[in-house]
């Protein structure tokens, strides 16, 4: 099966019932799949007339209690980076898929990049936090689809599946589950306020037709929904709670491999690098090389790198000129060496091999 | 009257200029909701930004306050997946037809069955009296000195164009025939496009000569011509005043709806 229809079957499976989308390559496949596929599920497939409705929709949508998500590539991510920070805002549960492609602008239609990374996490204004989840397999597609679904409904926040077109379009065999886990969303406590949060900083939900008569604005606004735009502690109380609500779960949400943690070479991957760094591992057998691979970005796990404590050097090589090396060097006192490749293509593994022999 | 069920009261007092426009609107748009007999748990309000949009905060049922131009898409988001809610939109001429212009024609086009109501001030009036898509040629903005050069869209001829099954075009002085109209759109299905053209006397009024809000009352009264008596100065060849709109039912049709309640 090809990576973008598992990422579909894998929604589907979670129970998603509602899909807004404006084509775009590499990622219609997805939606040509909810476009088939929903409609007999009970489900609701609606072609939008450009991105900036399409996540919209799916907003709305959400706001009725269904799973709903969206999927898109690089300009079409930059169309839907205001309603992003109004799903934060409001605290929606979503789920965006952003099959990567070479940029800036129309850039590369057709080719793979991770160039997104960091827009993913801070292209809308002000501050919030989202999740990011990075498959490198058609296998994964599927997992961390269902995954993402579960994760938005349990911080209350969008999430993303930030693939790109390799795994996107990748063939792989894949094992869909009979069924898989859902995790149940919090229902608003009779008595709680609809923006009032519990110890883990997440409010319940109570979707519209619920009898709670929710009023949901972007402006800041107190535990009722109202907006409170000028009190600077309201502001300071909601906007911490957002960043917060995610933040402070990071270990909780984190999903990484280790290989080789006594390692003194360390690749750190993410997405569809970590299949060239499991090539080389594989051809040159070396337990002074070790591999963190990181299914979840963001909230970046920066724990994980404490996996590897006899690590002296770091390499990060990345589908783009050097964004989550950022994060990496952000966290340790030892160098950090990105190796970028940009255009459309994945390291070779001579380049790793090349790269390990300069920097080991 | 409607207040005590419809209305939010511990939001208030509401932002509204003294004299807004809005307040009538919103009055009647619940009078017919109340006509509907539409029950609160069932029924959402949708907005997007301006000064139109702040009303669903101040309605007592579930309201999405989203962001500018795109309520019309978040309402098909909402009404698609739940076809047995009601869903209203209420919008201005800065949110529908400049920055969710693109949204206004889908919608139309789609003929989502939802009843859009745009209160027309023809300024820009939360940020402070600029210029808008529907501001007349040669009114007085900040952001149009001189006078307005550019020509004004037509709003409820942009609906009726791109297929909404219901048009119909008041003003803030006509309630009665307004409250009518709202009602005769949430009865009909498919989407319901109800223009009201309204005073904003704040950012609009003082600013071109109508100072008083009674003047720009009756400004919009003697301005707003039946679409009857349009089509009958028509029929006979004579002359329309240039100065005029169009008041009253544009279209009532039965086209293809989508999110219609099974």
């Amino acid at each position: 099966m090809q990576g973008n229809a598992a990422c579909a079957e894998g929604a589907l499976a979670a129970g998603c019932r509602f899909f807004g989308g404006y084509p775009i390559t590499p990622s219609t496949e997805i939606a040509e799949t909810m476009a088939r596929r929903l409609p007999k599920a009970g489900g609701v497939f609606i072609s939008m007339e450009d991105e900036l409705a399409s996540i919209a929709a799916v907003i709305g949508a959400a706001w009725t209690g269904v799973r709903a998500m969206t999927a898109t590539s690089g300009p079409g991510f930059s169309l839907m980076m205001e309603n992003i920070g109004y799903a934060a805002m409001t605290e929606t549960p979503c789920v965006i898929v952003n099959v990567q492609r070479g940029g800036p602008s129309t850039g590369q239609p057709t080719r793979a990049a991770q160039g997104d990374m960091l827009q993913c996490r801070f292209g809308s204004h002000g501050d919030y936090s989202i999740i990011a989840l990075t498959p490198n397999s058609v296998q994964e597609m599927f997992d961390l689809t269902v995954k993402a679904f579960n994760l938005a409904d349990r911080f209350r926040v969008p999430t993303f599946l930030m693939t790109d077109e390799i795994v996107g379009h990748m063939r792989e065999r894949v094992t869909i589950p009979d069924s898989v886990e859902v995790t149940p969303r919090h229902p608003l406590a009779e008595g709680s306020l609809p923006f009032e949060a519990g110890d883990d900083g997440v409010p319940g939900f109570a979707p519209f037709g619920s009898g709670r008569s929710v009023h949901v604005t972007g402006l800041t606004h107190d535990e009722r929904g109202y907006p409170d735009t000028t009190d600077p502690a309201a502001h300071d109380r909601l906007v911490q709670r957002l960043v917060a609500k995610v933040e402070s779960a990071r270990r909780d949400i984190a999903d990484y491999e280790v290989v080789n943690p006594d390692a003194r070479t360390v690749f750190v991957t993410y997405g569809p690098p970590s299949r060239t760094v499991e090539q080389v591992m594989r051809d040159h057998p070396d337990e002074s090389v070790g591999h963190l691979r990181l299914r979840v970005v963001w909230p970046f796990p920066e724990f994980a790198l404490e996996e590897f404590p006899n690590a002296k050097t770091f390499l990060v090589p990345e589908l783009n000129m050097g964004q989550m090396v950022r994060e990496v060097q952000r966290h340790v006192d030892r160098p950090v060496v990105l190796i970028p490749k940009i255009g459309g293509e994945l390291h070779t593994p001579a380049e790793l091999v090349r790269a390990l022999e300069v920097h080991r | 009257m409607i207040a005590p069920d419809w209305f939010r009261e511990d939001r208030l007092p509401h932002i509204y200029c003294t004299g807004c426009g809005n307040g009538t609107v919103i009055n009647c748009t619940l009078a017919a909701v109340e006509e509907m007999g539409w029950k609160r748990d069932e029924t959402v309000f949708v907005s997007g930004i301006g000064c139109s949009s702040r009303a669903p905060g101040y309605i007592l049922t579930d309201s999405l306050h989203t962001t500018h131009g795109r309520a019309l898409a978040f309402a098909t988001g909402v009404k698609m997946a739940r076809p047995d809610f009601n869903v209203v939109v209420f919008t201005g001429d800065g949110d529908l037809a400049a920055i969710g212009g693109n949204h206004f024609i889908h919608a139309c086009r789609r003929n989502v069955d939802m009843t859009v109501v745009c209160m027309n001030n023809h300024i820009y009036g939360m940020t402070g009296g600029q210029g808008s898509p529907t501001t007349p040629p040669g009114a007085i903005s900040t952001t149009t000195p001189y006078g307005a050069s550019e020509p004004a869209f037509d709003l409820a001829e942009l609906a009726v164009a791109a297929g909404a099954n219901y048009v119909a075009r008041w003003t803030s002085y006509h309630v009665k025939e307004l409250t009518k109209a709202v009602a005769a759109g949430m009865q009909t299905p498919g989407l319901a496009f109800i223009e009201v053209r309204t005073q904003c006397p704040t950012n609009y009024g003082r600013h071109n000569k109508l100072r008083s809000v009674p003047a720009m009352i009756e400004h919009l009264r003697s301005h707003a011509m039946l679409v009857e008596k349009r089509d009958r100065l028509v029929r006979e060849g004579r002359p329309v005043p240039e100065d005029t709109f169009t008041v009253g039912e544009l279209v009532r049709r039965n086209r293809p709806a989508m999110g219609v309640r099974r």
